[in-house]
This record gives structure tokens, C-alpha cells and sequence, in this order.
């Protein structure tokens, strides 16, 4: 059944319509915002009959097999219930929407938010694997979070969204953690497999840990206390927002979990003990806060926070009539509370106002609204004829059936008939408050009755009230079996959907209710004034408080590693580095290996003394700048010198020409800096950089040692066989850099050209001031281009350049390549700007180096291309040889091209470097202005 | 000669991260040359050392690996193209902020006897 999986993606494509329609006008864009969402709950219905049968659909797309991920969807009763109210509710509040927002709210971001929401809840009902059920959970945070702080302009929207975040998010990762454990527990992440394996699970030491994790997760996102204290918070929602999240579908997430997983992991003591008694709790706290808050939307939510805990003590109950009196509760709670909710919206819209202090009389200006809201407000009280009481009726019969709490048992049904009485009292509250008991006070605006448009959804959600009241099995019987089939993972038991059960306890408890609720609302002023005497806390200065305090522990604890030292920081991560590095090497245990050590020559052992009393010179000279570089040079040289004799002729020149222009860069750039640096680290620091270096080095050599002692295991092999017959030369380096892995070889000058054109933009605007003496206070002298060099230079200029030549030539069969010729160029070219100075070049030489670093690469990368023409891989190369008279024999090769590019992009690199900082030497500079 | 030509590389990383672990710019950049001789010399090795056997065909009897010089051989060119950028980079600092230190400001010294400004502008 392929459609299952377009039934949650289908809004997916749906969150982007919004924002296109936006710009048409508000009525067009609700219409072809609701298209989608339409489409799919047809679709959803089209599947109803056969699931009314019994029948389960699933669906699977795989995504990476070979780790075990898949896309995972099933369509059962309880999944069916549960979209049929997100995509039914959802409609409806799309059509609120469209008259609630006022025209400065961008509708299209709006319905976008609204249908990614729909987009995750429908994700996380469909789920039948797990991880993409968690994925989807996440996702309805994140999604409610944008939804929440939709007018993000007013503070209590952002700090309720980032408070509703946070707690949902919190159990969102208890949840992950809990089906991680869970899975791994079944040894599968498949649903079905999980709600098969019950027994295993519950068997499993793991369960009390899986039970708490999850349950975590739900009671957070169900605002089950001690955690119900977001809800209210979150009120400072756009209304629509709030009828849909926060009666029908976002709270209602948790409670799906529970459901979802009762099979697997209810039935225990400790599921009951837990979710009974968290739900009994939530049940009474929630009725007894909502009968004293003045804000018309604060009461609904904490009436939304107590019947959440009605539904989660049935869940914790343990038999199955408990389970489908939740599944029952469920379904009503969602309409008469949406239905509430918009009625409050409407009456917050047409009056301006939601405190009931204020509004009072409103029966006179919208006489209609009121009555719609008078049934939805019975409903919540459980009055007889609305779908509120049926499932009441069977939560009180339930509670009279529970053995659980032993000879303490009547305590259950004794609450929950308070409760239930607290629940009239709010309710009473709602009605006689806001729409009769005097006249309106200091309201903003004069109530009126809304548009057409926007009684439509609430009018239809009470007439299901009214409607699933009277005929209750005929309207959702069907629905509510299915869902309870799939709830229990199986048949459920018998039930009666009836109105009248005769007189019987529940009825009583029922009346007992409604009067007592009278009674307290009708003496709610002594009540009042009971609870005035506490001093008043609000959740969200608590809240606050604790983020706030955690802000600075974390800021205390950064301030500690972090103070802003990169000197440190440099020595923690060398110090991590070097334990981990030094650790492993302990599990070796010979440093020397089987490999017979080449034995050691005079000239060796002189170059390597000169080496690293070269190297230690610089280290003890550092701070004297000009004697330190004159020290590097010198190890440079002898690293070149070591390349040559250890069979690496290649190397040897790269490494000389670069030493050149290395040290000609850095005494350009310390004409610049300092020439000398103060001695500003303590004993106790150099000490400690001492030691760390030494581990290191000492950590390095080790290493080294270990791995040349040791046989060689190499892929070389395959280069050098192939070097002659498959590149068309002999020297095995080049045609590596140049074919074999031409690739790196095009990325790397690409990044030496990248380099040299963010030097160039550095030096460009670089503010410095040339110091007209060095530092001992000596003018410069006055001799800037000496004879000498001007004439010797200049007759070098094309040897050198011959040189170079020869080198790009030979490149492919001997030592040589476009790398080294083109520092051999560098260095003629540089030698030329220091004999005659830049106005004496600029005349002569017209190069453009930023050109030369492009046409580099491009021709280097065109050599590549070029192989496609004649149907081979990116950078295959062609070579064949020809035979002319006079020179004879030779080669051409298309490697030749590539390495030509290379050689271009190395001299436009290394002249473009050096040219513009010799360049900021000159009268030549660019200018710039003053600098003080 | 093994031996020795370890000892060379952890003596030049020793000294190249010593150098890299001081506060000023100029320090850090010869002390990052330092250690890429180190780096470079030790990738190297990792083909074993080898006299008289360049990898060029028909010039020697064995060839040494010629898979390291490859990857050395471009280590070399864009360890230059670094410590351009680097020192450029140290330069623009000292321009833009007066001073020559690591961290852009030169810290509080408990011993403010040997503390020097940098920045002489």
C-alpha cells in the first residue's frame, strides 16, 4: 500500500503552498492551504472501512539497508483515530485562522508553521519504527516551539515558547534514550516487533529504566505534573494555535505515546503505580487551578491539564475497559475543548479581552457564541446528553473497579468524584462569568458577534458534541473499537456506549458532581479568598530562575577553561594530543623493529649536529627576529640536503626553491613587525611549554623510529609498474602528481591559488606605517638597488629562466615538474624586484598574477576535461612519440599540459604573495588613506 | 642513520612547538615552520629510508616509495602557501590592532617589570 507513505508527506509538500499563495488574498490562501491537508484526510478515510474490518496497513521504503534504516509507516485503529483528529481539527483551525490573525500577521509563514506541525504529529501517529517516531517527536517540538512564539514581538511568547521547548525537549531526549534501551531490549526497531514482545520486555531487567525513559517523555509532553507548568505558559499562543496544539494533538502526543506502548510496557505495578498516580494528580491539580485563574485561556488550559490526567490515570489503571474509556476520553476531550478554545478566541477577538473580571454580560452582544460555548463548556463538565459525560460515566465506573491501591482503594474513585467536581465548578465559571453576571468592565472594544466564517468550526465541532453525545455508537463506535483493538495489541472487551446505564454508583458520582460543583461555584468568593492567602508563585519566574542560575554555573565553569588564551588553549590540545598518542604507544612493545638500519656516514652525522644546533639556535634566538630566520634558513637547507640523500631528488628541489622565497617572505613581513620580542613568559610557563614540547618531540622521534625500522608494506608498487606504461614517464613522483593522482595534485593548487588571492585581499587594505629606521634607531641605507646586483641579476635573469625550462621539460622522465619550475621562475622573478625595485619591474614585466593563478587552474583542470572528449575518466592522460628531424625522438603527453597549469598557478601564487607585500615597501603602495 | 634522523624529528618538533606555544605572532610562524620540516620529514619516512634509489625508472636497482615524496612534494608547496597566509594574516593583525600578540591584546603581567609594548604605532 504505497499511499501510506504520501499520507504524512503530503502536508510535507503542503507547508511550502502558504508561502507562495501569501501574496493572493488571505481567503485564497487558506483555501489552497487546506487542499493538501483535505487530500490526505480522504485518503486517510478511503482506508477506514477496511481497518474497521480489522485490517492493519504498513508500509516500508528503504533508506540505507545496510545499517537497518528504513522508513517505517503503519495505518492502524489507533493511528487512524489519532489522524482523523490532527487532519479533521487541523482543517477546522485553518479556516479559524484565516478570520482570527489581523491583517499585520504574515498568514502564509503562519499556516506554514501550522502544517509543519500537522506534518510531524501525523509522522509521529504513523510511525512504525522507533527512531522515526522519536524523529517526528522532536520534530513536533521544534515545530510548536515556532508556532507558540508566533507573535515573537511580545516577551511572554518567546519565554513561553523557549519554556515549552525546553521541558518537551528534555523529555524528548529521555524518550530517545528510553527506545534506544528498548530496542535494543527487543533487538528490533520495528514497532510491531515491540508491541509483540510484552512479555520479553517486561521480563527484561531493563524495563524499569525503559518504563521511567519513556514515560518521561510522554508525561513532558502531556504537561503531566510536576511538569504541567509549560501549558498554561504556552497560552501565550495565537489561540488557533492553542485550539489545535493543545487540545487535540500536540499534548495529546504523550498520551499516544502511552497508548501506542501499552501493550509492551503497561500491565506492571510499576506502570501503574506511575501513571495512575501521576494522572491522578494531574487530574485534581489541574481542576483546582483552573477554577481560580482569571485569564479565559489560563482556565482552559489548566482544565486541558486536569482532563490529561483523567486520560493518563485510565491508561494507568491496567484493565482494558480503563484503555478504551482513554481512547473514548480522548476523542471528546478534543472536540469540546477545541471548540472552547476557539470560542475564547473568538470572544478575546470581538471583545479585546480574555480576563474574566472584565468580561461579564456578553450573553447580550453574541447571544450565538454564547450558546455554542454553553454546550462545549457542558461537555467539559460532563453533563448528560454530551459526549463529555459518556466518557466520564465510564472513567467513574472504572475508578470504582480498581483494586490496586488495596483496602485504600475507595480513595481513587472518592478523588476522582472531587475532581469531577472541580470540573463543574470551571466550568459553571466559564459560563456564568463571562456571559451573565452583570455588565461588561473597562472592555476595550464592544463586543459583537464574529464573522460567518469563524462560527463554522465551532459550531461543528459542537454538534459532534452533541452529536457523539446522543448517538455515541453509531457516530464513533466503529472508530473507538478499532482504536482500542489496536491500543491493546488485540480484541477488546465488551462495552456499552449507552446513556443510560440505569441508576447505578457512576450516576451517582455524576450528580454528586454537578451539584457539588454548583454548590462550590456558588460560594466560590470564601473559596477565593481561601486561596488568596497563599502567597502566589508563578511557574514561570521559577523557570526563569533556574535557566538563569544554570547560565551562570555554565558561564563560571567556561570562564574557568576559557579565558580567552589561545596560548592555553594551543596547550590543552597539544597536551590531550599527546596523552592520547603516548597511550597507545605503550601497547607497542619494542620501539625498534625487524627492518636492518642503514649504518651511519661521517657527512650524516655533521649535517645532522649542524641540523639541530641549527634548530636549537632558533628556539634560543627566537626573540632576536633577523638571527632566528638566519638560524631556520639553515634548517631548511639541511632538511633539503636530507631529501637528496635519501633518494628524493624531487623533493630536495621543491624544498630548496621554496626555502628561498620562505625566507624572502618572512624578511619582508618582519620589516613590518617587532624586530625583537620581549621576554614576557614566566619561568613557570617556559618550564611547562619546555616540558610539553619535549613529550612531544619525544613522542614524535618514537613514532618515527617504531615506523622506519619496521618492513613496509606499500601500494607503491602498482605506480611504479605502471608509470612508464600507463603515464608515459619514468620519474614515478611526477607522474603521481601529474596523472596517477592528478586530482589531489588539481585541488591542491587550487588551494595555493585560493590562498594567494586571500593574501592578496589581507595585504590590500593593510594599514602599517614603514618605519624609516630599523630598531637600534640606524636610518636604512641609502644604496636601495646595488649596482652589483642590478647587473648580475639581470644577466642571471635568463639563465635563470633556460633553468626553469629545462626543469618543466624534463619533468616527467627525471627530477623535475611544474612544481619546481615554477619556484625557479618565483625566485628569478623575486630576484629581479629586489635588484631594481618595483617602479623598474612594473614598466617591464606587465604580468597580471591573479590572471596567471586562474588560467593555472583553468588549463590544468580544461586537461582534464579534455579526456572526456575522447570518452575517458576526468584527468586520464594521452601520451605517444614522435619523431621529428633535427631533434629526433620525443614524447608529447597530455600530463605535460596539466603540469603546465600547475606551473602557472605556482608562480602566479608565490609572485602574487610576494610582489604585493615587496609592493607595501614602496612609494609604490597602495594608497590609502591617512592613518594616524 | 634511523635513529638519528628520528632524533632530528622529534628535536625539530620539540623546538617547533615550543616556538608555536609563545605569544607572539612572529614565534608562532617559525615555530610552524619548524614543525613542517618535522611533518615533512616524517611523512617521508613513512616510505623508509633508502641511498641511492631514486624513484625515477631505470636509473637505480630499487626505487624508493615514491608515494610519500608525492604527498611531501605538494606538503612543501602549500606548507608555503600557510605560512604566507599566516604570517600575512600576523602582519594584518599588527596593522589593525597595534600589537603583535596571539591573543590581539597583550595580556595583564603579574611582573609588569619586563613587559614591553608591541605595538609602536
Amino acid at each position: 500500500m504505497n499511499s501510506l507513505i504520501w499520507l504524512p508527506f503530503l502536508p510535507l509538500l503542503g507547508t511550502l503552498i502558504p508561502l507562495i499563495t501569501a501574496r493572493f488574498s488571505r481567503t485564497a490562501c487558506a483555501f489552497m492551504t487546506a487542499a493538501l491537508p483535505a487530500l490526505t484526510l480522504f485518503l486517510v478515510l478511503s482506508h477506514a472501512g477496511e481497518i474497521f474490518q480489522g485490517e492493519r496497513f504498513q508500509a516500508v521504503v528503504p533508506w540505507i539497508p545496510a545499517i537497518g534504516l528504513e522508513l517505517a509507516f503503519r495505518l492502524d485503529g489507533l493511528a487512524l483515530l489519532f489522524a482523523i483528529l490532527i487532519l479533521g481539527i487541523g482543517l477546522l483551525v485553518i479556516l479559524y485562522a484565516r478570520y482570527y490573525l489581523s491583517a499585520k500577521d504574515s498568514i502564509g509563514k503562519f499556516y506554514a508553521y501550522l502544517i509543519l506541525f500537522m506534518f510531524a504529529m501525523l509522522g509521529v501517529v504513523l510511525s512504525d519504527n522507533l527512531i522515526q517516531l522519536w524523529f517526528f517527536w522532536e520534530l513536533t517540538s521544534i515545530s510548536s516551539f515556532l508556532l507558540i512564539s508566533f507573535w515573537g514581538h511580545k516577551t511572554e511568547a518567546r519565554k513561553g515558547a523557549r519554556m515549552a521547548l525546553t521541558v518537551t525537549g528534555a523529555g524528548g531526549l529521555a524518550l530517545l534514550a528510553g527506545l534506544l534501551i528498548l530496542g535494543n531490549t527487543v533487538g528490533s526497531f520495528s514497532l510491531q516487533d515491540v508491541l509483540d514482545s510484552g512479555e520479553l520486555i517486561k521480563a527484561s531487567a531493563n524495563y524499569p529504566v525503559i518504563v521511567v525513559l519513556v514515560l518521561l517523555g510522554a508525561f513532558t509532553k502531556s504537561a503531566q505534573f510536576p511538569f504541567h507548568f509549560w501549558l498554561p505558559n504556552a497560552m501565550a499562543a495565537p489561540t488557533p494555535v492553542s485550539a489545535y496544539l493543545h487540545s487535540a494533538t500536540m499534548v495529546k502526543a504523550g498520551i499516544f505515546l502511552m497508548a501506542r506502548f501499552y501493550p509492551a510496557l503497561a500491565d506492571t505495578n510499576l506502570w501503574f503505580l506511575i501513571v495512575s498516580l501521576t494522572g491522578l494528580i494531574t487530574f485534581l491539580v489541574g481542576a483546582y487551578i483552573a477554577l481560580f485563574q482569571h485569564d479565559l485561556k489560563g482556565l482552559l488550559a489548566n482544565s486541558t491539564i486536569s482532563h490529561l490526567g483523567l486520560i493518563t490515570l485510565l491508561l494507568g489503571m491496567g484493565t482494558d475497559l480503563a484503555a478504551v474509556a482513554a481512547i473514548f476520553h480522548i476523542i471528546n476531550h478534543a472536540i469540546f475543548k477545541a471548540s472552547l478554545f476557539m470560542a475564547a478566541g473568538i470572544i478575546d477577538h470581538e471583545s479585546g479581552s480574555r480576563d474574566m473580571r472584565q468580561l461579564n454580560g456578553l450573553w447580550k452582544y453574541m447571544p450565538y457564541t454564547a450558546t455554542l460555548a454553553m454546550v462545549a463548556s457542558a461537555s467539559m463538565a460532563g453533563v448528560p446528553l454530551m459526549n463529555g459525560f459518556l466518557s466520564k460515566e465510564m472513567f467513574f465506573t472504572e475508578t470504582l473497579h480498581q483494586a490496586s491501591l488495596g483496602s485504600l482503594s475507595w480513595f481513587i474513585p472518592v478523588l476522582a468524584t472531587l475532581g469531577g467536581v472541580f470540573a463543574v465548578a470551571y466550568s459553571t465559571r466559564f459560563i456564568h462569568d463571562v456571559f451573565f453576571n452583570g455588565e461588561p468592565i473597562n472592555l476595550p472594544k464592544t463586543p459583537h458577534e464574529p464573522p460567518r466564517y469563524m462560527r463554522v468550526p465551532v459550531e461543528i465541532l459542537v454538534a459532534l458534541c452533541l452529536v457523539v453525545g446522543i448517538f455515541p455508537s453509531l457516530v464513533v463506535g466503529d472508530l473507538l473499537l478499532a482504536a482500542a483493538n489496536a491500543t491493546l495489541n488485540g480484541p477488546a472487551p465488551a462495552y456499552s456506549l449507552a446513556i443510560w446505564h440505569g441508576f447505578n454508583f457512576p450516576l451517582l458520582m455524576s450528580v454528586i458532581a454537578l451539584i457539588g460543583g454548583l454548590f462550590m461555584y456558588y460560594n466560590r468568593s470564601h473559596l477565593f479568598k481561601f486561596q488568596a492567602q497563599f502567597p502566589t508563585s508563578d511557574p514561570k519566574l521559577v523557570f526563569e530562575g533556574i535557566v538563569q542560575s544554570l547560565v551562570v554555573k555554565a558561564q563560571r565553569v567556561i570562564t574557568l577553561t576559557e579565558n580567552g588564551s589561545l596560548q592555553r588553549y594551543v596547550f590543552f590540545t597539544l597536551g590531550f594530543a599527546v596523552v592520547m598518542t603516548a597511550s597507545s604507544l605503550m601497547k607497542l612493545n619494542t620501539t625498534a623493529g625487524q627492518r636492518p638500519e642503514i649504518p651511519v656516514d661521517a657527512l650524516s652525522i655533521t649535517c645532522a649536529v649542524l641540523l639541530c644546533i641549527s634548530a636549537l639556535a632558533t628556539v634560543i634566538w627566537h626573540r632576536r627576529r633577523v638571527v632566528a630566520l638566519l638560524t631556520l634558513s639553515v634548517v631548511g637547507l639541511i632538511v633539503s640536503l636530507a631529501f637528496a640523500q635519501f633518494s628524493a631528488p624531487d623533493l630536495a628541489l621543491t624544498q630548496l626553491s621554496v626555502e628561498v622565497v620562505t625566507v624572502i617572505l618572512l624578511i619582508l613581513a618582519l620589516f613590518f613587525l617587532p624586530q625583537k620580542t620581549p621576554k614576557e613568559s614566566s619561568p613557570r610557563r617556559v618550564v611547562r611549554d619546555l616540558s610539553l614540547a619535549s613529550l612531544i618531540g619525544g613522542v614524535i622521534g618514537t613514532i618515527s623510529y617504531a615506523l622506519m625500522t619496521r618492513p613496509l608494506d606499500t601500494i607503491s608498487t602498482f605506480f611504479t609498474e605502471n608509470s612508464k606504461t600507463g603515464g608515459g614517464g619514468t620519474n614515478v613522483v611526477n607522474v603521481i602528481l601529474v596523472d596517477f593522482r592528478g586530482f589531489d595534485t588539481l585541488g591542491e593548487i587550487t588551494v595555493l591559488g585560493i590562498a594567494a588571492l586571500g593574501i592578496y585581499k589581507l595585504i590590500a587594505k593593510m594599514r602599517l606605517f614603514m618605519p624609516s629606521t630599523d630598531d637600534n634607531g640606524l636610518p636604512w641605507s641609502e644604496d636601495r638597488h646595488p649596482i652589483l646586483l642590478t647587473v648580475i641579476s639581470q644577466s642571471l635573469l635568463p639563465l635563470a629562466l633556460l633553468v626553469s625550462a629545462y626543469i618543466f621539460l624534463r619533468g616527467h622522465n627525471m627530477p623535475g615538474g611544474g612544481f619546481i619550475a615554477g619556484l625557479i621562475t618565483s625566485v628569478a622573478i623575486i630576484q629581479q624586484y629586489i635588484a631594481h625595485g618595483v617602479e623598474w619591474i612594473k614598466t617591464r614585466i606587465k604580468l597580471d598574477y591573479q590572471i596567471m593563478i586562474g588560467s593555472g587552474i583553468g588549463i590544468a583542470t580544461l586537461s582534464g576535461l579534455g579526456s572526456w572528449v575522447f570518452g575517458h575518466t576526468f584527468l586520464s592522460s594521452w601520451f605517444d612519440y614522435f619523431y621529428l628531424p633535427v631533434i629526433g625522438k620525443f614524447e608529447l603527453a597530455s600530463a605535460m599540459i596539466f603540469d603546465l597549469g600547475v606551473f602557472l598557478t605556482v608562480v602566479g601564487a608565490t609572485m602574487l604573495i610576494l610582489a604585493n607585500l615587496g609592493q607595501l615597501t614602496t612609494s609604490e603602495r597602495p594608497i590609502q588613506k591617512e592613518h594616524d | 642513520m634511523e635513529g638519528m634522523y628520528a632524533f632530528c624529528v622529534g628535536l625539530l618538533t620539540a623546538c617547533g612547538i615550543f616556538l608555536a606555544l609563545r605569544g607572539r605572532t612572529f614565534s608562532v610562524v617559525i615555530g610552524l615552520t619548524l614543525l613542517s620540516y618535522a611533518v615533512n620529514l616524517f611523512l617521508f619516512a613513512s616510505g623508509r629510508l633508502k641511498l641511492n634509489a631514486a624513484a625515477v625508472l631505470e636509473q637505480s636497482e630499487q626505487y624508493s616509495d615514491p608515494l610519500p615524496q608525492a604527498l611531501v612534494l605538494t606538503a612543501i608547496v602549500i606548507g608555503f602557501a600557510m605560512t604566507a597566509f599566516v604570517v600575512i594574516l600576523a602582519m594584518r593583525a599588527r596593522a589593525d590592532l597595534g600589537n603583535d600578540h596571539v591573543d590581539g591584546t597583550i595580556p595583564e603581567q603579574p611582573n609588569n617589570t619586563t613587559q614591553k609594548s608591541g605595538g609602536s604605532q
